[in-house]
């Protein structure tokens, strides 16, 4: 058991009496575990079900966008009300409520159930303390705490489906007074984010300390590998981005609860009926700028864990270092800096000040910049390789060019002027999907390829990856590229059925396309289930270092054992020597020996 | 932190005079409000000597005086979103920025 | 670089984080109060500054003092532990733990007397016999000015058919008619009723982010209180086996105590005096 010789270390030592981890109960060793790679793994797996689910909402979303008031196939009877109607003759419909409440769980549950859980709580967990050379996270047991008050929160965010009145149905985004007076499950939806609020403060705060305080001797700042700058970025917006939105939280509760008016404005008239027994005087605004100002950052932490995903694979997939280390570092802190200062950008229709959108507009203009500057990079890191193709850099160079349409595509939304077109429409959905999806998502499966080895000690299928890889390619862009055209010809979102509409009536072969690209995309995913599990039992076996990489969880057996390094690793160089000239092999390792 | 017992007990001595500054202080508070100022000034009053005791209890009682590093950066940034959350919401109520503080400039209230 | 102990960083991170938490109930304050329709801050009928009017002064100062001397008492268990003074040093614990206590009993009777407080705002002008009981405002309406009719006071019967009701003593009014602040029981038909409310969050914005605000901070408050009593009591067994570790998570629970006592100094003023 590695005794570090980190300087700050102290206050762990002495808990890990039980040093002996065989002598713990399977409990104590898998459920309860305070060891960050098995929480990183539960944290994967929740992560994994919890975007299946999400996805899952979707595919059927898409059958009533593509078919508006048709029966839905197979799944509809299993479905109940509110979420489907039955018609005359025996087909359930999906019902407009039900749109509304799938629509909204979808968001929710693939942003705080799905991405920040896998990106964080699962790639964050498991590989940063490797990276930085030490036996744990600095708070084990607060790790612990973390994990297990974020699945209460996300299964009752999922029990709210079978709540009477069902799940939220007012948006991800909870907008007050629809959110206060529907009659749905938005009280649970607000309890749930309470839980997982301080799941995510306690894990950032534990991230932050271990990065800060458990480095190893000879690793500096600017001697991390990427990924672990962009996690520790994340963890600051995650400290300093969420409490707002908890406290609005709160008050939208006291508002559904004890009739408080937060939010409630005078004179309010609901479905003809004035709301006089409320107090009044609240402000609607108030909740949109408590929630965009987490939620503005929360999307920078969607994204930086993926960037941080790529460099790493890049750079060892190119053999040669990150072009523009420095540059990229600067950048994600400049990027997670101006993230808390931009949040308006998504209120610029309810008539704010002009002064006020200007500012908006230009901070959102500026921020454009590092995000530039990171791709650029990432970018000029292929010239001049020698590019293994391998599954993780399949994803990984794929997801420059999508992030690139969907860093573009905000631009405009970022214009006051062109938001006033944009805002609200098709344009928008196309563009934060083609950041999270094409971009994050494929980021993350470029991770578990890339990780995979180091967690279970066998590697996943290249063939089955290939397979994986390019139908969900080619139908990812099936599903979102159309988007963008319809919302610029006007197709607002969150409609159960464009057709209504002329201008969505004329462009329903795009809504066309894009269901059946996703149901594609569904499809594609099966050779990764599979692959997911039967490379846990009959993979490859690996080594310590399968990818020839330099970074220091490759000094690591594969899995690592608890306390993860035969000593304490001493660095004597930085994240990516590869191709150095005057030596052999074509990396060096970070490690440059191992102190007992 | 290896602060011999005589360095505490000389903290000691200046953590009481803190305390007395801050019961005088609290006593300032309190009589102030009675004073007949208009509503920004009294604002301006309150903040301003909230905000010292503030900065007492943080320099000594939690001992930021004799800090250095790291923390100060992280404490700064987190300063700086503080008062973005506290004044760029209330800006957006007004066409210009400065009219949040003085009437006279274009001070057309948009409505919450 | 830090030149702390993991735990003393983790916990100031924690304090960033709270800084943000409060900082969004402040923001909400201004927002709520600039945004207010004439008339309806803090009460309808009553005006800013909300003195005495609502919430009481004495009181709230009586906490203040609280609180500021637990900060100094908490300071003090450290110090003492420290300086090797044990015994002192838990009796200061004790200390810090029974002001912040007395805090909370306070708040209990000030949060008590709100809420058994009532507000009735009535849908039209009052008949003649309660006249002189309700008071009005002129409030924005839908279309240009409306006048709102209401009456704060002690509620002693209500049910379907009339809520029955000893007011306040009006604004200016000397309080001599019933000897002690209060007019005659007066008898209000629940179909003249618009609304009827406790000074409880329902009653305005300004009693809502009250109540929100000295609510999350009374939350606080207990939480420290959870974690000073635990340290009280096992205090013995920590500085036999590692009264280094002792020292630092007093020192910790300490940080967290003065940024509870931080908030307060913020919150006094602006709740109580503005």
């Amino acid at each position: 058991m590695a005794h570090t010789h980190a300087a700050h270390a102290q206050d762990h030592s002495h808990d890990h009496g039980n040093e002996h981890e065989h002598h713990l109960p399977f409990w104590r060793k898998y459920i309860f575990s305070v060891d960050h790679k098995v929480i990183g793994v539960q944290y994967t797996v929740t992560a994994l079900v919890f975007l299946f689910i999400g996805f899952s909402l979707m595919m059927i979303m898409r059958y009533q966008l593509a078919y508006p008031g048709s029966p839905i196939p197979v799944i509809g009877q299993f479905l109940g009300e509110p979420i489907v109607g039955k018609t005359a003759d025996g087909g359930y419909v999906m019902t407009g409520d039900g749109y509304n409440m799938f629509g909204a769980m979808h968001g929710t549950i693939m942003v705080f159930l799905g991405i920040v859980p896998l990106a964080v709580g699962g790639f964050g967990n498991f590989v940063l303390p490797l990276q930085i050379g030490a036996p744990d996270m600095a708070f084990p047991r607060l790790n612990m705490a973390s994990y297990w008050v974020f699945l209460p929160g996300g299964l009752l965010m999922l029990a709210s489906f079978f709540m009477t009145g069902g799940a939220a149905a007012s948006g991800w985004t909870m907008y007050p007074p629809l959110a206060v007076t529907a009659a749905n499950g938005e009280t649970m939806w607000l309890l749930a984010m309470v839980l997982l609020i301080t799941s995510s403060l306690l894990g950032s705060i534990n991230f932050i300390v271990t990065t800060v305080q458990l480095r190893v001797p000879g690793l500096s700042f600017f001697r991390l590998p990427f990924f672990t700058w962009t996690q520790l970025v994340t963890a600051f917006l995650l400290l300093l981005a969420f409490p707002p939105l908890e406290a609005a939280a709160v008050m939208q509760l006291m508002d559904r609860v004890f009739d408080s008016s937060f939010f409630m404005p005078s004179g309010l008239v609901v479905s003809g009926v004035m709301q006089d027994q409320l107090a009044g005087g609240g402000s609607p605004l108030l909740w949109q700028h408590l929630f965009w100002f987490l939620a503005h950052p929360e999307v920078y932490v969607l994204i930086l864990p993926a960037l941080g995903i790529v460099g790493d694979i890049v750079a060892n997939n190119t053999r040669k270092p990150l072009w523009g280390y420095r540059a990229l570092v600067h950048a994600v802190l400049f990027v997670g800096f101006m993230s808390f200062i931009v949040w308006a950008h998504h209120m610029f229709m309810t008539g704010m000040g002009t002064t006020i959108s200007t500012f908006f507009q230009a901070t959102t203009m500026i921020i454009s910049v590092p995000s530039v500057i990171i791709l650029t990079c990432l970018l000029i890191s292929l010239w001049g390789a020698s590019i293994r193709f391998t599954v993780p850099m399949h994803f990984a160079l794929a997801f420059i060019p999508m992030f690139g349409i969907g860093g573009l595509t905000g631009l405009p939304l970022g214009l006051t002027a062109a938001d006033i077109h944009l805002h609200d429409t098709y344009y928008v959905i196309g563009h934060f999907h083609y950041v999270v999806a094409p971009g994050t998502i494929f980021a993350m499966f470029a991770g578990i390829y890339f990780w995979f080895p180091k967690v279970t000690g066998r590697k996943m299928n290249d063939l089955l990856g290939k397979i994986h890889f390019w139908p969900s390619f080619i139908a990812i862009n099936g599903v979102f590229m159309p988007m963008l055209f319809m919302g610029m010809a006007g197709v607002l979102r969150r409609q159960f059925d464009q057709t209504e509409q002329l201008h969505g009536a004329t462009v329903h072969g795009l809504t066309l396309m894009s269901s059946w690209s996703a149901w594609l995309l569904g499809v594609a995913q099966i050779p990764f289930i599979i692959n997911f599990f039967w490379s846990i039992f009959a993979g490859k076996k690996v080594g310590e270092n399968p990818w020839e990489a330099t970074t220091l969880e490759w000094s690591a057996p594969s899995p690592p054992p608890h306390g993860n390094f035969a000593g304490t690793p001493v660095v004597v160089c930085g994240p990516y020597e590869y191709s150095v000239p005057g030596h052999e092999r074509d990396y060096l390792m970070q490690a440059g020996k191992m102190e007992a | 932190m290896g602060s011999s017992a005589e360095e505490i007990r000389s903290h000691v001595k200046v953590y009481l005079m803190i305390f007395a500054a801050l019961l005088v202080l609290t006593l300032v508070t309190v009589g102030v409000s009675f004073l007949n100022v208009s509503i920004p000034m009294a604002i301006a009053i309150a903040l301003v000597v909230a905000g010292i005791k503030g900065s007492l209890v943080a320099c000594y009682f939690m001992h930021l005086i004799s800090e250095r590093g790291f923390v100060f950066w992280v404490l700064g940034i987190c300063v700086v979103f503080f008062f973005a959350l506290m004044f760029l919401p209330l800006i957006t109520t007004h066409n210009h920025p400065l009219s949040i503080f003085i009437e006279s400039v274009s001070g057309q209230r948009i409505g919450s | 670089m830090t030149r702390m102990y993991n735990g003393k960083f983790g916990l100031w991170l924690f304090l960033t984080s709270e800084v943000m938490l409060f900082g969004a109930l402040f923001s909400t304050y201004v927002l709520l109060r600039v945004g207010a329709p004439p008339g309806t801050w803090p009460m309808y009928g009553l005006t800013a500054p909300q003195g005495d009017q609502i919430l009481s002064v004495p009181l709230a100062t009586v906490n203040t003092v609280f609180l500021i001397t637990s900060s100094v008492t908490m300071v003090m268990a450290w110090a003492s532990l420290k300086m090797n003074e044990f015994a002192k040093g838990r009796i200061y614990l004790l200390v810090t733990f029974l002001l912040a206590g007395g805090f909370l009993v306070i708040k209990y009777f000030e949060y008590k007397s709100k809420l058994t407080h009532h507000q009735v705002i009535l849908r039209e002008a009052p008949p003649g016999e309660i006249a002189s009981a309700i008071s009005s405002v002129e409030v924005p309406g839908a279309v240009g000015k409306s006048t709102l009719y209401y009456v704060n006071g002690h509620v002693t019967e209500q049910n379907d058919e009339f809520i029955k009701i000893i007011p306040d003593a009006k604004a200016g009014e000397k309080a001599a008619a019933a000897g002690d602040g209060h007019g005659h029981e007066v008898k209000i038909d629940q179909t003249l009723v618009r609304r009827s409310t406790v000074w409880g969050p329902q009653a305005s914005t300004y009693l809502a982010i009250y109540f929100t605000m000295t609510g999350l901070h009374g939350l606080h408050v207990i939480g420290g209180m959870i974690v000073i009593l635990y340290l009280y009591l096992t205090a013995a067994g920590w500085w036999k086996r590692m009264p280094e570790k002792l020292v630092n998570r007093v020192e910790c629970t300490g940080l967290y105590w003065h940024f509870v006592d931080l908030v307060w100094i913020f919150l006094f003023p602006v709740l109580y005096l503005l």
